[in-house]
């Protein structure tokens, strides 16, 4: 680059000139890639495009099956599909809605805003999106492909043990293993998004400033660190029953089906505010702009949010009312249940309250917001009735429970999110969707929504159970029945009507003006069309509605007058703020275009597709040519020196190019990633006390394997291995690098021959995991430490490595710090594991 | 049904084209009808009870929707109130109401939950799931078991325990016009307590998602007055009837030799097998295929012939390979089983 090497504080920002060389500057660094290269394109305004797209695709293919599931239930003993087929069909429909769209489109929607939401240019992770992307694409088409050659799933979208264990065919293997791999996706990108929240918010947005819909991302992001790891534990159970037959679920080998019920639900019940939240958080962005002022009571808001998120993992057992559990616990999560209505309510009343506040101007958001109020009311009101514990022995699984967590879910969910999807559009493509269109598909999507799942409430409360391929005819339920399939159809038709909206060819009269809404919050202050740089210049935070409180602030983002208004280093930059006050810290280098994120992402989904099929060498080559893209990936790609240390921002900032540790993102991401990790693994340690508390005698028959010697040995070894990675992190920052790399040496001997310690414990004590649930969830627990220290050892090797080649130095060291913080967890995991499995039969 | 008072019973072509306004009016009106399969129908205590609960949460509930939609709207529509208003609202609406109401609702609706731990010398009916069929065996005062499939008879008016567990996936025990359901699940077992009241013949199924026949898993529930149902359960303590004609006699020889009895249970004519329904009384049953089927010759012998095609998936092979005459026969002496 012939970039001139200015200081920022010394360029005159009045001079139209100089702010054309900036932005020439600018649209070459953040160029989106032409020709097929475009596909390797990372940053987050393509990366949130696809991922959009594709959930929206996604959704079409399970409203289709959707649709089919109405056309057999539209007459009694109808023939139009066979008991098998529309097993399948519902169990795709519910799983493809829940795992590749309400999930997957809260995450794409947040990619695709959230940088502009805080004024940022992308996120932390553009690579890490990207593979987060692909995995979703992979994942996604080989469920859903799943039904064309006959071979879904067929166990419901929550797969019951036993009926999903003892199923034949690969159908719960797809299920399982495809899920799992959308998860690593999902998971990916909640650590994106919290991380983003966390520390890319533009100087000066306190925490107390930040958009509400970066609360909530924050808030959801959590829930997802807490909520899909019990079912990837769950998830690693069952596939070990289904591929090895370890019994955790078959009660004639000490198992339980009651365990999966827990662990799904602990996931499944948060997952409905993981789904419903993000919605809420468009409302609270789109409410404000139209009542024309503040949100009513922000500080409630936040609050409510966090509460419904807090008591969302309180509730699991509502959906367990009918398995027999004693009236203590049905009385404590009936009073739970109705407890959640509270934060609920609040955010639905700050809503009113602000509307009832302000001046309302008339929109297509509006429109959407207020169908939404209407039907997730009703939603809630039935929820509050499904919690009374007696009156769920009535209505569980059946039509009155379809009916509310539609009403929860459409209203909930997917008229807030076409709200935004009205709103948001100019953002994300320079031009404004038809309005006399969005009236239409509005009010079909809201009239076939009520025609067909009113009606639903009765048809339930009248006897007809859910997931049933047939009804016979004469009970009353053929008229409700045949309302409810039009309907579904009414649905459909306004759904087509907001499809053809979105692709239809735009004209010139389609194309958004700036700030088209008259909105207050930062986002819109983008040029219309957006420009590929995002943000022109990233903005000084004051208030909650700058374009409200400051007329001046849109021409000193026009004039460059803020941040980084260049890129004169030809480097994509964007700036990291400290967690709860957002002083700059860092000027961060984020990665461009790359092909390895797909070859990742194509290897990993390699793996999982090959052992659903049980080709175990294929997977085990799948697995490793995975492993080595992500280390090619962070070898090449993370880390990076910078060419000087401190760079001049603009206002008289001076920050590093260059942090390691607590304030860096990547320590960050590595603990939130970590949190995750630690869940799952407490998920597969609760199987084990679960086992404790449904036997009388645990471990059975009194047995004390493994024997308390090997895992103790597992044990110290392991802690050994810890102390060597966090010395090494620790003697490397003072310097002495030659002692650095012994440790970084000793570091993997300990831990490998930890592990073989802690495999030694259960195979000399002859413990067979296909005997009983016990040696099973010792077998499970040994299994999942080894396989993470395996992955510890990878990474000491890698720091190793790094400091011999140079790339790691007493002050380039962040690779040392993030490899040492999973080596604290692995020290935490070894600890629980060795103690459970080495101490537990001795106190029992 | 014929016990049952005939309530409103449902025009079967409802009002010409109702509109959306209408339809929650009608659907109110529509709610008074009582199929044998509904909840609302009130013919056991336990559903009696929950639906006097539906009712008034319903009440409830349309009244807490209208005023916020009605408040959403006037919101809209109106110009600015002040602030103290907008904070009274978050305030009183998003805190003070529901959790006055929640609580009050709570009292009302746990005060309902069963007392488990309350036992005595009831009725004990036994039922396990199966894949698609209800395994079923009255617990005499003396601990003998009385067995039966795919009906349940009960007495009016007395509690009944029903003890459930399920042999190989999850099911769930279901009779809306009785009371509420309980999941079957196998390595358990699952106590339910029911109190039938009216007399008459109403229909439970499987509520729980069990498999590919998972729709065709129904049964009729009898209740009966008690010296009615003290009848019914001497005549079903006894062995198999053999109706007394040559085609029931050849019939019976046919089911022998055809080894039917490797799986189904026939009190008195062949006692071997027990993977399949007790067929004892077979023909004195309303349905035939658990609970799905009427019970007629026409239907038995297509059942013999290729029970796959009434009920997908079904463990009983087909016999279409036995003559036509034998089949007839076997259908005869299955019919004449009361």
């Amino acid at each position: 680059m012939s970039a001139p090497q200015t200081s920022l504080s010394h360029v005159d920002q009045g001079d139209p000139e100089v702010r054309r060389g900036q932005e020439e500057r600018l649209s070459a660094v953040w160029a989106t890639p032409k020709g097929w290269r475009y596909w390797t394109a990372v940053n987050n305004s393509e990366v949130g495009l696809w991922y959009i797209c594709t959930a929206f695709a996604f959704m079409m293919f399970a409203g289709v099956l959707g649709l089919l599931i109405r056309v057999q239930l539209a007459f009694p003993d109808n023939q139009f599909l066979s008991a098998e087929a529309y097993n399948q069909t519902f169990t795709l429909h519910g799983t493809a809605m829940m795992f590749l769209f309400a999930v997957p489109i809260f995450e794409a929607v947040a990619i695709m805003i959230l940088p502009a939401l805080l004024g940022a240019r992308d996120l932390p992770f553009p690579r890490l999106s990207a593979f987060g992307y692909w995995c979703f694409l992979i994942g996604g088409i080989f469920v859903c492909g799943s039904i064309f050659f006959d071979a879904a799933p067929q166990g419901g979208w929550f797969m019951y043990p036993p009926l999903s264990t003892k199923q034949g065919g690969i159908g719960a293997d797809i299920w399982l293993l495809g899920l799992s791999f959308i998860e690593v996706a999902s998971i990916a990108a909640a650590v994106e998004l919290i991380v983003g929240v966390l520390k890319c918010r533009p100087p000066g947005m306190h925490m107390n400033l930040t958009p509400l819909y970066g609360w909530y991302v924050l808030i959801v992001g959590g829930m997802i660190l807490f909520a899909f790891p019990p079912l990837i534990a769950g998830d690693f159970l069952f596939e070990m029953e289904r591929a090895f037959d370890w019994p955790f679920f078959d009660p004639e080998r000490g198992g339980d089906p009651l365990l999966w019920q827990h662990l799904f639900w602990i996931f499944g019940h948060p997952e409905v505010y993981i789904i419903f939240l993000p919605s809420i958080a468009l409302l609270a962005m789109i409410v404000p702009t139209f009542a024309r002022r503040p949100i009513s009571g922000y500080s409630w808001i936040v609050l409510s949010a966090m509460g419904t998120g807090f008591l969302s993992f309180g509730l699991w057992v509502h959906h367990m009312f009918t398995t027999g559990l004693p009236s203590v616990s049905l009385g404590f999560f009936a009073a739970a249940s109705e407890a959640v209505a509270i934060p609920t309510g609040i955010q639905i009343f700050v809503f009113v309250s602000t509307l009832l506040m302000g001046r309302v101007t008339r929109s297509v958001p509006m429109l959407f917001a207020m169908g939404a109020l209407a039907i997730f009311v009703a939603g809630g009101l039935t929820g509050v009735m499904v919690a009374v514990a007696p009156f769920d022995f009535q209505v569980h699984d059946t039509y009155f429970v379809v009916a509310h967590l539609h009403y929860t879910l459409f209203g909930g969910m997917l008229f807030p999110l076409l709200a935004g999807i009205h709103y948001y559009f100019p953002i994300a493509t320079g031009k404004m969707l038809s309005r006399r269109l969005g009236i239409w598909s509005f009010w079909l999507m809201f009239a076939g929504f009520n025609i067909c799942f009113l009606p639903m409430h009765l048809t339930g409360l009248l006897g007809m159970p859910r997931r049933v391929f047939t009804f016979p005819g004469g009970l009353g339920w053929d008229w409700l029945n045949l309302i409810s399939s039009v309907g579904a159809f009414v649905f459909a038709a306004g759904f087509l009507v907001f499809v053809w909206d979105v692709v239809r060819p735009k004209r010139e009269t389609d194309a958004a003006t700036r700030n088209p809404w008259k909105a207050g919050t930062v986002e819109w202050m983008l040029e219309m069309p957006p420009k590929p740089w995002g943000s022109r210049t990233i903005p000084k935070i004051e208030s909650r509605y700058p374009l409200w409180d400051d007329p001046e602030f849109l021409t000193k983002y026009d004039e460059g007058r803020f941040y980084l208004s260049d890129a004169e280093e030809g480097k994509r930059e964007t700036i990291i703020t400290s967690v709860l006050d957002a002083q700059p810290i860092q000027c961060l280098r984020v990665s461009g275009p790359a092909v390895i994120t797909m070859i990742a992402a194509g290897m990993l989904g390699a793996s999982f597709i090959f052992a659903t099929f049980h080709w175990w060498w294929l997977t085990i080559i799948a697995t490793l040519g995975a492993m080595a893209a992500i280390i090619f990936w962070l070898w090449t790609g993370t880390a990076q020196h910078p060419e000087k240390a401190e760079k001049d921002i603009g206002l008289g900032s001076l920050v590093p190019l260059y942090i390691s540790g607590p304030k860096s993102t990547g320590w960050w991401a590595m603990f939130i990633t970590m949190t995750g990790d630690l869940t799952a693994f407490l998920g597969v340690v609760f199987g084990y006390f679960f086992f404790w508390t449904v036997h009388e005698q645990f471990p059975p028959g009194g047995t004390t394997a493994p024997g308390w010697q090997w895992p103790l040995v597992a044990g110290v070894l392991l802690l050994a291995a810890w102390a060597a990675t966090w010395g090494a992190r620790v003697v490397n920052g003072r310097g002495r690098v030659g002692l650095a790399r012994l440790l970084l040496v000793a570091g993997p001997v300990a831990a490998a021959a930890g592990i073989a310690a802690l495999v030694a414990g259960p195979w000399f004590s002859g413990l067979d995991p296909t005997e009983h649930a016990y040696p099973a969830i010792v077998w499970a627990l040994v299994l999942w430490t080894a396989l993470h220290i395996a992955v510890g050892i990878v990474m000491q090797v890698y720091c190793l490595a790094r400091s011999v080649v140079g790339h790691m130095t007493p002050v380039y060291d962040t690779d040392i710090w993030n490899v040492a913080l999973y080596w604290h967890f692995m020290a935490f995991t070894a600890l629980v594991t060795t103690l459970v499995i080495g101490g537990f039969p001795y106190v029992s | 049904m014929t016990n049952r008072p005939a309530k409103v019973r449902r025009r079967p072509s409802g009002p010409a084209r109702p509109s959306l306004v209408a339809l929650p009016i009608l659907l109110m009106i529509v709610a008074g009808c009582d199929g044998p399969q509904s909840a609302l129908s009130g013919a056991g205590r336990e559903a009696t009870d929950v639906s006097r609960l539906f009712w008034v949460m319903l009440v409830g509930g349309a009244a807490v929707w209208i005023v916020v939609m009605g408040t959403a709207i006037f919101a809209v529509l109106q110009p600015p109130r002040g602030a103290r208003v907008g904070n009274a609202f978050i305030i009183g609406g998003g805190v003070v109401f529901p959790v006055v109401v929640l609580a009050a609702l709570l009292a009302y609706g746990l005060s309902m939950l069963p007392d488990w731990a309350q036992s005595g010398t009831r009725l004990k009916v036994h039922v396990t799931g199966e894949q698609w069929w209800w395994r079923v065996a009255y617990e005499l005062p003396d601990g003998t078991l009385v067995r039966d499939a795919n009906e349940i008879h009960l007495p009016a008016g007395e509690p009944v325990e029903f003890v459930l567990t399920a042999d190989e996936v999850i099911h769930s025990f279901w009779i809306p016009a009785i009371g509420g359901k309980m999941d079957m699940i196998p390595g358990r077992t699952n106590r339910l307590v029911l109190t039938a009241e009216k007399p008459g013949t109403y229909r439970g199924v499987c509520a729980e998602y069990c498999g590919t026949s998972h729709a065709l898993m129904a049964f009729s529930a009898i209740v009966h007055e008690r010296d009615a149902f003290d009848a019914w359960l001497a005549g079903q303590a006894k062995p198999a009837v053999v109706a007394d004609s040559v085609g029931a006699r050849r019939g019976r020889d046919q089911f022998i030799a055809a080894g039917c009895g490797g799986c189904h249970m026939m009190r008195g004519v062949v006692e071997l097998g027990d993977v399949g329904p007790d067929l004892t009384h077979v023909g004195s049953r309303r349905t035939l295929g658990s609970g799905i089927l009427p019970n007629d010759r026409e239907t038995l012998e297509a059942w013999v012939r290729n029970p796959d095609h009434l009920k997908p998936d079904v463990a009983m092979p087909g016999y279409a390979m036995l003559p036509d005459a034998d089949i007839a026969a076997i259908a005869t002496f299955l019919e004449g089983a009361k």
